[in-house]
């Protein structure tokens, strides 16, 4: 498996970070009504959208990379 | 006589050596932190109720880590990508970020880790519990001083997410002090696996550091004489560090925000 393959795990892992704490922290808030985890909610879900914009142009850029 | 395979593929394994001796050295590290993570998961689930803490660490300085670990992942593949396309001087730029962003995480990690050694639980002999930072704690002297506040007992101090009371200067006298400790790994279960997953972490971001360094470095004599040899010598650095990155992934979120 090159870098390019262990990235792209890397990428889609990272996301599912990203994306997984920010729907916690959103349903969180709805039960605790705090800022800071509302402010944590939203910062999440952003940075998970900005990690799956770089994952597309990361594979468009690496298109004649291999995978192995 | 050259060692084979040091730089096109073994025909049998489609790698190159370097490639597969660190793909089977990083299986022995999932081994390691597996097991260790494995402790964690045990010694969480074994926890009388009420005994495990929870909020203890500062989740906004946890989330600049991930952040910086992140960003020194795609330094590292853009460092990579630069030398297959034979832009050396574009290489040195992503792979000095590479450094400055993994040495950026240490010294974050450091300030952390402070902060738990400064931090300290008291019990006085009349069943209160001071707790917060140490201020002045002179050995000559008959009293300490924390910025802090008083609990009636430590089941009051397990949930870190929950406002406490206000924090204040307390001296207290130290005839008083029937016990007194700081948040480090041998203060409890939490902090003892906290401190063993993370430094052993950091031992590695640090090791990475030191390997890359060298590449970059004076081991960058080797494009000039054998590019496609170095060039691997960075892939493979690089697996190491997104390895190294992934472990954060899984230790930021089950340490930090649990």
């Amino acid at each position: 498996m090159s870098l390019k393959a262990f990235h792209l795990i890397f990428v889609t892992v990272l996301s599912s970070l990203w994306f997984g704490c920010g729907i916690w922290k959103l349903r969180d808030y709805s039960a605790t009504h705090g800022s800071g985890t509302l402010g944590f909610g939203i910062g999440a879900l952003a940075l998970g959208v900005a990690t799956l914009v770089y994952g597309r142009y990361f594979l468009k850029k690496l298109k004649k990379f291999s995978y192995l | 006589m050259d060692i084979p395979y040091t730089v096109k593929p073994r025909p049998d394994t489609g790698l190159y050596n370097a490639k597969i001796g660190m793909w089977l050295f990083l299986a022995s590290e999932v081994m390691l932190f597996g097991g260790l993570f494995s402790a964690y998961i045990f010694l969480r689930v074994g926890a009388p109720a009420g005994t495990w803490p929870h909020g203890w660490l500062n989740v906004t300085l946890g989330t600049i880590n991930t952040v910086i670990l992140a960003l020194s992942a795609i330094t590292t593949l853009l460092a990579w990508v630069a030398l297959k396309l034979n832009q050396f001087p574009r290489y040195k730029v992503f792979h000095a970020l590479t450094i400055l962003l993994a040495l950026t995480f240490l010294g974050i990690k450091s300030y952390e880790y402070r902060d738990k050694f400064l931090h300290f639980e008291v019990q006085l002999k009349d069943g209160r519990i001071a707790d917060g930072h140490m201020v002045e704690n002179k050995r000559d002297a008959d009293h300490i001083v924390l910025h802090g506040h008083y609990v009636e007992n430590r089941a009051e101090l397990m949930d870190g997410h929950t406002k406490g009371k206000e924090h204040t200067e307390l001296k207290i006298p130290r005839a008083d002090i029937k016990r007194m400790q700081n948040y480090g790994p041998a203060h409890n279960n939490f902090l003892g696996i906290y401190f063993c997953l993370t430094i052993l972490h950091a031992l590695h971001i640090l090791g990475g550091v030191l390997v890359i360094a060298y590449i970059w470095g004076p081991g960058s004599k080797m494009w000039f004489t054998d590019p496609e040899r170095y060039t691997n010598r960075v892939e493979v650095s690089g697996l190491f560090w997104h390895f190294v990155d992934l472990v954060w992934i899984f230790l930021f979120p089950v340490l930090y925000l649990t």
